[in-house]
């Protein structure tokens, strides 16, 4: 086993809010760059550049997990991630069916699917910013049973977090862990609360610009950087944990 | 004059979705928000508490600030857990068509609003 460090939650161009050209090539050049071992793509609603992600990862060298950042009905966003694209594109099925709308590009941004090769393939169309029809509790069995971990976004922020949403994170439902946005000072934070209401801790960058790729990552002493290891480390289980 | 639960339910043909049982709670005031953590901070005890949030965590908020009642305007609708949490907790849910803002009005006129000290 040794120390994988992991930025799970970067946008590419396909989030509204994604910066052109943060295409699937380059955000894993920039994963590279800044030394990360693993990365997940983790798009509003969508998981259409994931694919792409995983075989510009597989050639250059960086292993790249397929995820969603899921909004739902309390407008609450989390993590899924996932090992295969074929399970994200599962969950993506459920999402695009619970999601209404047509994006306004000239208000929220443009959605570009993009290949491993840096060609534009098409603009989305649907409202990727928008919250799907699905309860946070759906959210987290549907992923869970596809076989994915469930973080709930940047939980120190006061929007779209499910401490904001929800004032508190609901009795029995659960999550695989709880993620600090790169605003918070993660060192007092985690002096204060290494077990967020129990749950792990991790931080990741958010990033929507290729600058912010890796700006926070977590470190995980695991095997491999896959989702069964993350959930192992998650639970402190066979000497697998998140170092701090 | 006091102003019950069951005033408004009947005064402004509410339907009672659940917690019936909490129909005679007294109403001191109103607030109206969508952020838990926003309501927890600032909503007045005894307020009936007009939102679009239907997740069962309102009522452990409702229980929490000894809020009279829930309106879930814009016709939002709990579902089967929040439901049972407001039976078992005798906090009645109300439901209306109406925005906040329209519903708030017409509570407002009617009466409900923080007493002066």
């Amino acid at each position: 086993m040794k120390l994988f460090k992991g930025d799970l939650h970067i946008h590419t161009c396909l989030s509204p809010c994604g910066e052109l050209e943060m295409s699937p090539l380059k955000v894993v050049k920039e994963g590279l760059a800044k030394g990360l071992d693993f990365i997940a793509i983790c798009d509003h609603n969508s998981a259409e550049n994931t694919g792409a992600a995983m075989r510009a990862g597989a050639k250059l060298g960086i292993h790249v997990l397929p995820g969603l950042e899921i909004n739902s009905v309390e407008e609450i966003h989390s993590l899924a991630i996932f090992d295969r694209e074929e399970q994200a594109m599962r969950m993506q099925a459920m999402v695009y069916a619970h999601l209404q709308g047509i994006n306004r590009p000239d208000i929220f941004g443009d959605q570009i699917v993009v290949n491993e090769f840096d060609e534009v393939e098409r603009f989305d169309g649907r409202m990727l910013i928008a919250s799907t029809q699905l309860g946070i509790d759906a959210i987290v069995r549907e992923v869970h049973r596809l076989g994915g971990i469930v973080v709930a976004s940047h939980v120190d922020r006061p929007s779209y977090s499910i401490i904001s949403q929800l004032g508190f994170i609901p009795p029995g439902l659960e999550l695989d862990a709880v993620e600090l946005s790169c605003m918070s000072n993660t060192e007092s934070f985690l002096t204060d609360n290494r077990n967020f209401k129990g749950l792990p801790v991790i931080t990741s960058s958010d990033a929507h610009l290729p600058g912010d790729v890796g700006r926070r990552y977590t470190s995980f002493f695991i095997e491999a950087p896959c989702v069964n290891e993350l959930r192992m480390a998650f639970q402190n289980k066979s000497e697998r944990r998140i170092v701090y | 004059m006091v102003m019950k639960v069951r005033d408004i339910q009947s005064e402004f043909n509410l339907e009672v979705a659940a917690g019936g049982s909490g129909l005679d709670r007294e109403i001191a005031d109103g607030y109206c928000g969508d952020l838990l953590s926003d309501v927890m901070a600032n909503a007045g005890s005894g307020s009936v508490w007009l939102t679009t949030q239907a997740h069962q965590n309102i009522l452990a908020v409702a229980a929490l600030k000894e809020l009279a009642a829930i309106v879930l305007v814009n016709g939002h609708g709990p579902d089967d857990d929040t439901r049972a949490r407001a039976d078992k907790e005798g906090i009645p849910i109300l439901l209306s068509t109406s925005s906040a803002y329209q519903l708030a009005g017409r509570f407002y006129k009617a009466g409900i609003k923080k007493k002066e000290e």
